[in-house]
Parts: C-alpha cells; sequence; structure tokens
C-alpha cells in the first residue's frame, strides 16, 4: 500500500513537472519585453501604448524594475526569458556593461531619448524661496562641516543655515533609498556639493540625515505631493512631471539661481537634472522582428521632440542637435563600448 | 451563611455595572471600526464614481486620403482638438482595414481628451480659457456630454486617462484566480483528507501540521521569492503570466484551504463514519461518499475566503512581474497578465491627476468582487451548514 502510495506520488511530480517544463519551451516572438527604470517607465509605457495600437504587433510588456534591476535583468544573457530593452535614467555603468559582455550581451545601443529634472518643491501657500546646492546639502547630508569638524547635523530651521533663508524648521519629505530619484538626488546634489567642502576629502558624500528631518516619503511621488498640501512647512523631493502637473499646489525652488523649467533642464543650466536612456540588445533584432519598429517609433520627433507627445508626460526634450544625433545612432545600430562610457 | 442580603446585592450590583462597562466598550470598538469603515467607503465613491463617466464627443468622421495616414484630418479642426488622441490615432489603422470607408462619412460618439473630461467634472484641467470656451460652446449645442464610461469596463490599462479602463485586469483576475484554484483546491483538498482521515498520529504528522499552520501565517511577499526562484528560474514559467501568478497565490492559498478542509472534515461525527464501516465501506468508501460530501460546504466556504485573500494581493505578484503595464485585453495563460489590485497599485503612481478618480474606480470594482465573493461564501455555508 504504501509503495503504491509513493509510487504514485512520484508519477505525479515527475507529470506535473512535465507540464510545467513544456509550457516554458523557447518560442519566437512578436512581443517585445522591456524592463527598468520606474522613471523612465510613464515615457515607455506610453510609446508601448501607442505602439500596440497603431502597428499590428502586440503591446510590448514592460516592467518597472528600477535601473538597475533592469540593467541586471538585461545582462543576463542573449535569448529567450531576457529582455530587449532595458531603461535607465542613468547612464549604464562600465562594471554593469562589463557585466553584459561577460554573458555575451556584446552588441549594445544606446539610445538617450531626454531630460528629467530633480525638483525641490513646497506647498504654494508660502513665498518661493532660493537655494545655492550647497545650502540644500547642508539641510539633508547626515554629517555637516561645522568650524572645520564633521559633526552630526545640528540644523533644524533654515535661518540656522543662512540667515537670508526664512524662520521655518527644515522637513523635508523625499524619496526612500531604493528610488531611483533617490540615487540621482545623493549623486547630483549631495556628491556635487560636498566636493565643496573640504572636510569630506573629496570623496562624494551622500549620506542623508536621519534624525527626522528628512522623511523618507515611499516610492510613490504622489504621496508627497499630497503631504505638502498638509504639511505647509514642509519641502520635497520628486521628479519635474509632478510638480508641472499640480502648478495650483505647489511651486519649485531656484537651485543655484535656476528654475526648474523645461528650458534650463534640457540646456542643463538646472544643476538637478539627469539625463533617460535605454539599451537595445541588437542580438535579438532577428527574433524579435518589431525591435527597432519600436525603437524608431520612440525616438520620433512626434513622441520626443519639442512639442511631442512624451513632452506632455513631462519628458524635457533634448537639443535637437543631439535628438538627431540619437536618431543617428539608432539608425547605424551603433554598438556601446566600454571605452564610451568615460 | 457569612453574607448578608445587602452585601450580596451590592456585589450584584458591581458585577451588573462591569458587564455594562464591558458592554459599552465592545459596542464602542465596533462603532469605531464601523466608523472606519463608512469613512473609507465615502471616500472612495466621493472619489470613484465620476470613474464611471466620461466625456464623450460628437463627431463627424470624414473618411478621406489625408485622414488614411493622419487621423485628425477626418474631423473638423475645431472639434479634433478635443478628441482623444486614443481615438484619432485608431483611424488610419480603420481605413486600412476597411478601404470601403473612403469617400464616406460617418457620426459618431467618441471620447474627448482627459483635460475636458476634467473641466466637466468640475476639477482642475490644463484647458486654456480659449479652449474652455469652445467646450462650453459644444456642450450647449449637446456635441459633448458625460456619459457612462463603457471604456472603462472594456479597456485595458492606458496611459491617457481618458482611455484607461480595468478589462485587462479583471481578465487577469480571473485568469490568475483559475490557476491558484485549480492548484490549491485539488493539492488542499487531499492532503487535509489524507491528514484528517488516513494518517496515523505520529511525530512526523504532527511536525507537517505545525508547518502547515506557519505557512498560512507566513509574510505573502516570501511565496513570491519562492514564485521567481523556483517557477521562473527553475521551470522556466513565463513571467508575469496568470500562470506563474496563479502557482505563487496557490502556494499562499493552500494552507487556507488545508486547515479550512480539515476543521470541516473535523466537525464530521466519527457516528456517521462508524456506520458506514458497519455496513462494510472501505476507508476510501466512507470518505468519497459520505465523510467529503457532508464536510462540502465547509471546505467551499474556506476555499472561497482564501480565494478572496490571494486575489487582494499584491505584494508576491511584484516579484513575479504580474505588476506590468497591459493595455490588450486577452485571455492567455502564458502571455503577459496584471491583475486588480496591480491595476490599482500602478495607477496610484500616475502623476496625472485624472487618474485619481480612476484609482478610486478600481478599488470600488476590486470591493465589489470581494464582498459578493464573503457574501457568497456566508450564504454557501448558511444554506448547507448542518449542526450534529
Amino acid at each position: 500500500m504504501n509503495r503504491i502510495l509513493k509510487s504514485r506520488a512520484f508519477k505525479t511530480s515527475v507529470i506535473a513537472a512535465a507540464v510545467i517544463g513544456v509550457v516554458g519551451v523557447a518560442q519566437a516572438r512578436d512581443q517585445i519585453r522591456i524592463v527598468g527604470s520606474s522613471t523612465v517607465y510613464p515615457f515607455a509605457s506610453y510609446v508601448t501604448e501607442e505602439f500596440g495600437a497603431v502597428t499590428e504587433y502586440p503591446t510590448p510588456v514592460i516592467e518597472s524594475t528600477g535601473s538597475g534591476g533592469g540593467i541586471r535583468l538585461f545582462c543576463n544573457g542573449v535569448g529567450e526569458g531576457t529582455p530587449d530593452i532595458s531603461n535607465a535614467s542613468r547612464r549604464i555603468k562600465v562594471s554593469e556593461l562589463e557585466r553584459c559582455l561577460e554573458n555575451g550581451v556584446d552588441d549594445v545601443t544606446e539610445v538617450k531619448i531626454g531630460s528629467d529634472g530633480i525638483v525641490f518643491a513646497q506647498s504654494s501657500t508660502n513665498e518661493a524661496i532660493e537655494l545655492t546646492l550647497e545650502q540644500l546639502f547642508l539641510a539633508v547630508a547626515a554629517q555637516v562641516p561645522v568650524d572645520g569638524e564633521l559633526v552630526d547635523n545640528p540644523y533644524t530651521n533654515w535661518s540656522e543655515i543662512d540667515s537670508a533663508l526664512p524662520d521655518r524648521d527644515i522637513s523635508i519629505y523625499g524619496p526612500p533609498s531604493t528610488s531611483g530619484t533617490r540615487d540621482a538626488f545623493e549623486e547630483l546634489v549631495m556628491e556635487t556639493a560636498s566636493d565643496e567642502f573640504d572636510v569630506y576629502g573629496g570623496e562624494g558624500y551622500t549620506d542623508v540625515r536621519s534624525d527626522g528631518v528628512y522623511i523618507d516619503a515611499g516610492e510613490n511621488d504622489n504621496l508627497i505631493v499630497q503631504r505638502l498640501s498638509e504639511d505647509t512647512g514642509a519641502f520635497g523631493i520628486f521628479g519635474y512631471s509632478f510638480l508641472a502637473e499640480n502648478p495650483d499646489a505647489l511651486i519649485g525652488t531656484a537651485i543655484n539661481g535656476v528654475e526648474a523649467e523645461p528650458e534650463t533642464i534640457s540646456s542643463g543650466d538646472y544643476p538637478v537634472a539627469r539625463s533617460m536612456f535605454f539599451y537595445v540588445k541588437n542580438q535579438h533584432a532577428e527574433d524579435v522582428p518589431p525591435l527597432y519598429d519600436y525603437v524608431d517609433m520612440f525616438v520620433s520627433e512626434t513622441m520626443i521632440g519639442e512639442g511631442g507627445y512624451l513632452g506632455d508626460l513631462g519628458l524635457i526634450p533634448l537639443p535637437e542637435a543631439e535628438r538627431e544625433q540619437t536618431r543617428q545612432k539608432v539608425a547605424d545600430r551603433a554598438q556601446l563600448q566600454v571605452s564610451d562610457l568615460n | 451563611m457569612s453574607h448578608s442580603f445587602d452585601e450580596i446585592s451590592a456585589q450584584l450590583r458591581g458585577r451588573h455595572r462591569k458587564s455594562a462597562r464591558l458592554k459599552w466598550i465592545s459596542m464602542g470598538a465596533l462603532g469605531l471600526a464601523g466608523l472606519f469603515l463608512v469613512l473609507f467607503f465615502a471616500d472612495m465613491l466621493n472619489k470613484g464614481l465620476p470613474a464611471f463617466q466620461q466625456a464623450y464627443v460628437q463627431v463627424e468622421l470624414e473618411y478621406n486620403e489625408d485622414a488614411a495616414s493622419m487621423g485628425r484630418a477626418a474631423m473638423d479642426p475645431e472639434v479634433s482638438r478635443v478628441v482623444s488622441r486614443s481615438f484619432e490615432r485608431l483611424i488610419p489603422g480603420m481605413i486600412r482595414d476597411n478601404p470601403d470607408l473612403l469617400g464616406t462619412t460617418e457620426q459618431r460618439w467618441v471620447l474627448t481628451n482627459g483635460d475636458v473630461d476634467q473641466y466637466l467634472k468640475g476639477h482642475r484641467s490644463k484647458l486654456s480659457e480659449a479652449e474652455r470656451e469652445v467646450v462650453d460652446e459644444l456642450v450647449d449645442s449637446g456635441q459633448v456630454a458625460l456619459k457612462f464610461n463603457t471604456t472603462f469596463f472594456s479597456r485595458g490599462d492606458s496611459k491617457m486617462a481618458e482611455n484607461a479602463g480595468i478589462m485587462a485586469a479583471a481578465v487577469g483576475t480571473v485568469m490568475t484566480m483559475l490557476v491558484t484554484l485549480a492548484i490549491a483546491f485539488p493539492i488542499g483538498v487531499m492532503t487535509a483528507v489524507y491528514l484528517e482521515e488516513f494518517a496515523p498520529d505520529n511525530r512526523l504528522t504532527q511536525i507537517i501540521e505545525i508547518n502547515i499552520n506557519n505557512l498560512a501565517a507566513i509574510p505573502s511577499i516570501l511565496f513570491g521569492l519562492l514564485g521567481l526562484a523556483i517557477f521562473i528560474n527553475f521551470f522556466g514559467v513565463p513571467r508575469s503570466s496568470p500562470l506563474v501568478g496563479g502557482m505563487t497565490l496557490a502556494l499562499m492559498t493552500l494552507p487556507v484551504i488545508i486547515i479550512a478542509t480539515r476543521t470541516a472534515l473535523r466537525s464530521v461525527p466519527d457516528s456517521i463514519r462508524h456506520a458506514a464501516f458497519g455496513v462494510g465501506c472501505s476507508r476510501w468508501q466512507v470518505v468519497r461518499d459520505h465523510v467529503l460530501p457532508l464536510a462540502m460546504p465547509g471546505i467551499m466556504t474556506g476555499s472561497i475566503i482564501g480565494l478572496a485573500q490571494a486575489m487582494g494581493e499584491t505584494a508576491p505578484l511584484i516579484i513575479v512581474g504580474m505588476v506590468a503595464f497591459i493595455p490588450d485585453v486577452g485571455a492567455s495563460f502564458t502571455q503577459a497578465a496584471t491583475v486588480l489590485p496591480a491595476q490599482v497599485f500602478t495607477w496610484a503612481g500616475e502623476p496625472e491627476r485624472a487618474f485619481v478618480e480612476k484609482t478610486a474606480g478600481g478599488i470600488l470594482v476590486l470591493l465589489s468582487i470581494l464582498i459578493f465573493l464573503n457574501a457568497s461564501a456566508v450564504i454557501l455555508r448558511k444554506k448547507f451548514e448542518r449542526r450534529w
């Protein structure tokens, strides 16, 4: 009795495993698979939707995994089960590209699609203020220099940082450390500003204070926007599109004297701006026929150009010459080399 | 008898006071919970009901040569400014698929763009003064109106708020739940039958029992990690598919079904088993013909509750890639899909204000389904339950 049961259980498991195995068998596909940055996600999903609606191909599948997570999946190898495109809100790192090459992903085209600014905004019931990068850094860093010594951040009021700033408690809602916006903020604000102070020894200092002044507000930028309209004394850190969507509720802060506006972000004058990219696996171009149709649609003027559809969603277009360059790279299927990244 | 009558009645009064106090405290707790529920529903209804209406505009479509390449050309330029791009971009395809259309005209109600919709609903919109006047005129002439939002119930996700719907997510939920049920129900019931009716009571079965109870309390995200490691990475089940989502949720639902089934089996009195054995039934016949049918209502109730729990789950599905952007409504077990709570999650993160009502609308739909499921579990139990 026991033996039969055992052998039956065994057979059942074998059949179950076989059924599951069959499902996973590779198939040539019409459906593009995209992974990557949550910042690029809204733009990319707009293009995928358009692509599904106006071509006979199915809508590409797009997953928001974060830039780093996306590139890791992308570089896992070539073939079924690996994504065709990875979106990134920063450039691929040398170490990541090297891992790609090790795994046989050696024909990658880099496509730059536009820029995005990170804003430091507050409720529109307040007066707008101006900050320098250093002042912003002093408000959020865990340790700051006082009389040439690094001490735990003592500032709790803006006027303590600079007497010209308003007499208001410092309170900042920002993205958590898992977020791409946080990565960019650390790089563009904290690393840059900490270079100005000798005490950090020239190594980018990116520790954010954890004494309750900087509040992790979760990945959902909408929550930060909502909190700012209730907590009118606070500031929030998020992507430019959320400021653009809520002009009645929020006002931005000029950084180093430059307001966050499409023109200043695109030209790079606004100091807290970053470029957005996606990476195409050319080795998949044959097995996934619609791949370059999608890429062509993405880089077309109606999408990423001035007044293009992605502009309505908050993408800041590249200058015209750079857009041309992007399209040229796509047409050439330009192969990204490690040496390009430096 | 050392207590006087007065002492006893004083003691009695004290005891009555205590029990009255307990009653008030528990009623207060219930009232508070009820208040939160009412507030939550009121907020959701207030925010979500506008999602069931959408602004439509009546346009005269003139299928000409220009429209075959640029959809806008088929419409009056004044009116075309309020028409959603989600419709406009389909016109060239319509002409391509059906060349007979060329040269004909047609009256049709189509979606307006999201800003017009938000303007009509009295929300903030990005329309300029001039555009508002155009819209006001069209409203007066009856060419623009709020109508029941069929798009919301027939389309998938979209980046254009006016074109976004929950159908793709609803279909995804159904497919995922089918997989979950197909795996968790037979395995769960059979496990429970074995443990309850066949297994000897020894160390091994006790360990299994403890583990099953433990599994029911594990944070659901761990099942997602398990699903990723085993189903996707080892067996190669397609990522983001209802198949892998359903299998992952089945892991989560299994302990619930096992525990519910065991309770139901245990509530069948032993006299039934003894009587069946007495007339010469084998163990298998006793279970199949007597115990299982009597326990079925309890098993069904437990399974429905387990399923409802799985239906509201998002965390494990994020890990297996089911929180994806799915504009096409398609019923396939191996293609990428999303589910209702994941859809709500996605919409909640959209910067556009018009998605606030979509989010609340999605929550209302999800809640109605859950209430329906839980109510049917209660009704099943009330209708078929037998007391011994």
